[in-house]
């Protein structure tokens, strides 16, 4: 037996939290650095999750196993597969830029602060290892929890309305998903969710599971028409809860939908299929354009990570129709494994664009795009990133953005022209929206006085910002490791949802 | 009918209670004022002692005394160790609230400890006649502690209010009680249950019965459309009364649901199922939703209180083992998480100041970041959200439902839940993120602070750890 990794990735965040949080507000700086040494210490405690990967296997890995609540066969039950492991170090490694950006910004209960985003990383690793249907719920409940008070105690002017809208969606969605799990527990006796893969279920039946699923995911994710919550938590949220919920919570919707909905209700899927690629398409086209309207930059961005994850969902359901074009498993692999590096891209790139919304707010207090306007004369460094992150965020050929999008564009196209068309015009419409915003905010004259008084980016500002720079480019020239390590469990993904459960 | 001595040690617990409440009624008159913190001591010391005295008389199997009038089994003796700890705990709460009101005196703990006996005999029953008598001492002893500070004019009238349609409801029973009586011949549990099996169940009067049976529990437990004395009486007795009444009899509450239709009228299930699904809907329906337009903390918690009723309600109509377990699990739990709730109600009230508007929970986080900490899990807990016990409480219930094709009944419920968790997560809105309106420090004893501690705290210990005390219902149920 060798070191519970994923129990350590869990627990060490969430008791470092409490820590944290005992450590209180009298000495702030205590609390940062605990913070910081907690969050460090997880990310590199993950690492071994992807050093000691199989890439070779489809199988669950690093599994830990015991029983929770026997009358009920709930188990403590573990285990990471090429899905999952990627997002757990994503959810690590975020973490440590949001305590360091909420370093200097947090003068109001700090260690609170601290505490409150180190145990959402735990919890948020515990949903993306949890392979029992119960461990799994509790996680995904547990997050509302910290986010709630994240939103409601350090967030904006109407910060009570958002974080009330965003705790009822979520919570709306996903006590549905829990009377499925609850029902598919009597059918397979078991709450293990890779036996429910395998358990036989009828259409009707699985068309309800789906449904129940797509509420709790939908939300999540968040897809049009369930989005509104997002633009809300975004604008309200300080700048590391943004981070936290673009980054990572958004893909726990995304992971769902593989880890849940498609294997457990293949058929459903199949036959629902247009709904989601028809929501997904109206996500990109549509929320496009309305992040083209946008006038506050978080907004603009929450709009943009709603289009960007219409990609992710288009990805992982283009699946059933490329299978029906002759046979082709290869194509059906490119779309969903472009969906889920679109997830992990989209983590590094929404996370850096809401640090450098993050970075000028702290210093101007504003979020409008009026309020801004030639921040490069006084900002160059800053400036750079800015538009560095831009591009990537408009899908760039050598940032992160492209790779994602493009395999899923590649894919689409071998299901249904058009929808490739409509997928591709986000190039265009993704383009517009963030290169405008960019050249509103940080091209042309100074067009104030606040702007000209702005200092550009400190060491800490800079390390972030770097950091994130750097691994966009790293998995933008060079996707190849990433998309290694989730392959086998990918194409194991795409022959069980092939196979019919009727 | 024989006496024989041996029938004496189940009851050994009743008897020890009674002997307390004796003992405490005569000590109490040769107290002065001062003193009465000995009639306190002697009611607390008593309740633990009883927790081992049920223990000590504890077997396995069913006893059956006193001609079949009284029973001991596995889930009497839970839910007697679960009101004894609850009212220490409801006691221990009110102990300064009532010296502030000049209300600390000898007679509350008679008539708390009255009511507790009431309890254990209705936890006990064995029999339609033994199930009324304890039901009518449990509520004697509640409507005069709701009219115990006798200068409150909303004291009075909740007691009047609780009275009159507490002697409704019990005369309800009753006519039901001797309609079953007319059509079995019998009052005893388990010869109803066999007059059932031999003579069937078409018979009128018999139905008829179990529809002013099921009337009369449904006003002491308090579900809807027979829920109206229970915000009037939260609302109108004093803070440390409506927290004795929201917890302990709760769970006595479902023993007489558990005794009453169960045991009793086990056979009927198939008509009485149907009657506790539109109790258990409209409960969670109109409870969750009119709780949301409270002002008045102890208004929200009566409304809240009538939603949890119906998730009880759920458990018992599924009709299994696992769904009266899941139920007993969801009574001991929301037992708890009342006493939390109110508890911190008190914490914050002090004299000339009840603390009983939702306003005046602003900022709390900021006045006292720990017990604002142990309302959060407490309203989360109420809310069903994990990673709190009252999650696990919701999801056994549930659990139990869909097992027996009520699907869509599992629906009805969550989605009530979630309007539900609107009016919990406003109280967490007001704690934390308002601005304090009351800068006046929170104050009280040492044992009220750790105790309501352990209590919040132990929302979180037991959501991560339920396996046990699930167990223990599971095995009490049998």
């Amino acid at each position: 037996m060798s070191m519970p990794i994923l129990s350590l990735s869990i627990w060490i965040p969430i008791i470092g939290g409490l820590l944290v949080l005992a450590s209180g507000d009298r000495s702030p700086n205590n609390a940062r650095w605990l913070a910081l040494g907690v969050s460090i210490l997880t990310f590199l405690v993950s690492l071994g999750l992807w050093t000691g990967f199989d890439v070779s296997t489809a199988q669950m890995q690093f599994v830990e196993r015991m029983p929770w609540i026997p009358t009920f066969n709930v188990e403590y039950y573990l285990g990471v597969d090429g899905i999952s492991m990627p997002l757990i170090i994503l959810t690590t490694f975020i973490t440590i830029f949001v305590v360091i950006a909420g370093w200097e910004v947090i003068q109001y209960k700090p260690a609170m602060y601290m505490a409150a985003f180190l145990i959402m990383e735990g919890v948020m690793v515990g949903v993306f290892a949890a392979l029992d249907a119960m461990l799994f719920y509790v996680f995904w409940e547990a997050m509302l929890i910290p986010m709630f008070l994240i939103i409601g105690v350090w967030g904006g002017p109407n910060r009570v309305y958002a974080t009330i809208k965003f705790f009822l969606y979520t919570f709306f969605g996903s006590v549905f998903m829990l009377v499925a799990l609850i029902y598919m527990y009597f059918q397979s006796g078991s709450m293990e969710i890779l036996e429910f893969h395998g358990l036989k279920l009828g259409l009707t039946e699985q068309i309800l599971i789906f449904i129940a699923f797509l509420m709790a995911f939908a939300v999540k994710v968040p897809m049009w028409p369930v989005h509104t919550w997002l633009p809300d938590a975004h604008v309200e949220a300080p700048t590391g809860g943004s981070v936290i919920l673009a980054a990572i919570m958004l893909k726990i919707g995304g992971y769902g939908f593989l880890r849940f909905s498609l294997p457990i209700t293949p058929d459903a899927s199949q036959s629902l299929d247009w709904l989601i690629i028809a929501m997904s398409l109206i996500a990109v086209v549509y929320i496009g354009f309305v992040a083209l309207v946008q006038q506050d930059m978080k907004k603009l961005i929450a709009y943009s990570s709603i289009a960007h994850m219409g990609f992710v969902t288009l990805g992982f359901f283009i699946v059933f129709q490329i299978a029906a074009n002759p046979a082709n498993t290869g194509g059906a692999v490119l779309g969903m494994e472009g969906g889920m590096v679109q997830m992990v891209s989209h983590g590094f790139i929404s996370g850096a664009m809401f640090l450098c919304v993050g970075v000028l707010y702290d210093r101007v207090h504003s979020r409008n795009i009026s309020d801004y306007g030639g921040v490069i004369h006084t900002m160059p460094i800053f400036g750079a990133f800015m538009v560095f992150f831009g591009m990537s965020n408009a899908g760039l050929p050598g940032t992160s953005g492209f790779v994602g999008e493009f395999m899923v564009i590649l894919a689409s196209f071998r299901a249904d022209f058009w929808y490739a068309f409509l997928a591709a015009t986000t190039l265009i419409v993704g383009a517009a929206y963030t290169l405008w915003m960019v050249k509103r905010v940080v091209f042309g004259e100074v067009t104030s006085d606040k702007v000209g008084a702005l200092e550009d980016v400190n060491k800490r500002e800079l390390l972030v910002l770097g950091s994130l720079a750097v691994a966009v480019l790293l998995l933008g020239l060079w996707p190849a490791p990433l998309v290694e390590v989730m392959d086998a469990s990918i194409v194991n993904l795409v022959q069980h949802v092939s196979v019919t459960k009727l | 009918m024989q006496f024989d001595a041996s029938n004496l040690i189940p009851v050994l617990p009743e008897l020890f209670i009674l002997g307390v409440a004796c003992l405490v009624l005569v000590v109490d008159l040769y107290l002065k004022d001062e003193q009465r913190i000995i009639s306190y001591g002697l009611a607390q010391v008593g309740l633990l002692l009883a927790v081992f005295v049920t223990l000590g008389v504890s077997q396995a199997g069913t006893q059956i005394v006193f001609d079949g009038s009284y029973v001991r089994d596995g889930m009497s003796d839970v839910l007697k160790v679960a009101i004894y700890l609850v009212t220490f705990v409801a006691f221990l709460y009110s102990k300064d609230y009532l010296k502030e009101r000049n209300l600390f005196q000898g007679e509350y703990y008679v008539l708390g400890l009255f009511a507790v006996l009431g309890m254990m005999i209705m936890v006990s029953a064995n029999s339609f006649l033994t199930i009324y008598l304890g039901l009518e001492l449990l509520s004697l002893s509640l409507y005069a502690l709701v009219a115990f500070d006798r200068d409150s004019k909303t004291g009075s009238e909740a007691a009047m209010k609780y009275f009159v349609l507490g002697a409704i409801a019990s005369g309800m029973l009753l006519y039901g009680i001797s309609m079953i009586y007319g059509a079995t011949g019998s009052i005893g549990f388990q010869e109803v249950a066999a007059a059932l099996t031999t003579t069937g169940m078409d018979n009128t009067v018999l139905v008829f019965g179990l529809v002013f049976v099921v009337i009369g529990l449904a006003f002491k437990l308090g579900a809807v459309p027979f829920h109206m004395w229970m915000p009037d009486v939260y609302h109108g007795a004093p803070t440390s009364v409506t927290l004795f009444i929201g917890s302990a009899p709760k769970i006595a509450a479902f023993a007489l649901a558990m005794r009453l239709l169960v045991d009793g009228l086990g056979n009927l299930h198939a008509d009485w199922q149907g009657m506790l699904v539109i109790l258990a809907i409209l409960s969670m329906a109109l409870g969750n939703i009119i709780a949301v337009a409270q002002t008045n903390i102890k208004r929200m918690l009566a409304y809240s209180t009538i939603s949890h009723v119906g998730f009880i309600l759920l458990g018992i109509l599924a009709g299994t083992n696992e769904g009266y377990a899941a139920s007993m699990f969801y009574t001991i739990v929301y037992a708890m998480m009342a006493t939390g709730g109110f508890g911190i109600i008190i914490l914050l009230s002090r004299q000339g100041f009840e603390a009983d508007e939702l306003d005046d929970y602003k900022g709390l986080h900021e006045r006292s970041p720990w017990f604002a900490a142990m309302m959060l899990l407490l309203m989360f807990s109420m809310a069903g959200v994990p990673p709190t016990v009252g999650f696990w409480a919701k999801l056994f219930v549930l659990d139990s439902i869909v097992s027996v094709d009520l699907t869509w009944l599992a629906l009805v419920g969550v989605f009530f839940s979630i309007i539900g968790a609107f009016y919990y997560i406003r109280i967490v809105k007001l704690m934390y993120f308002d601005k304090p309106e009351d800068s006046a420090p929170l104050e009280a004893a040492a044992d009220m602070q750790i105790v309501l501690s352990i209590n919040g705290v132990s929302m979180l210990v037991l959501g991560l750890f339920p396996a046990t005390l699930l167990a223990i219902c599971v095995r009490a149920i049998g």
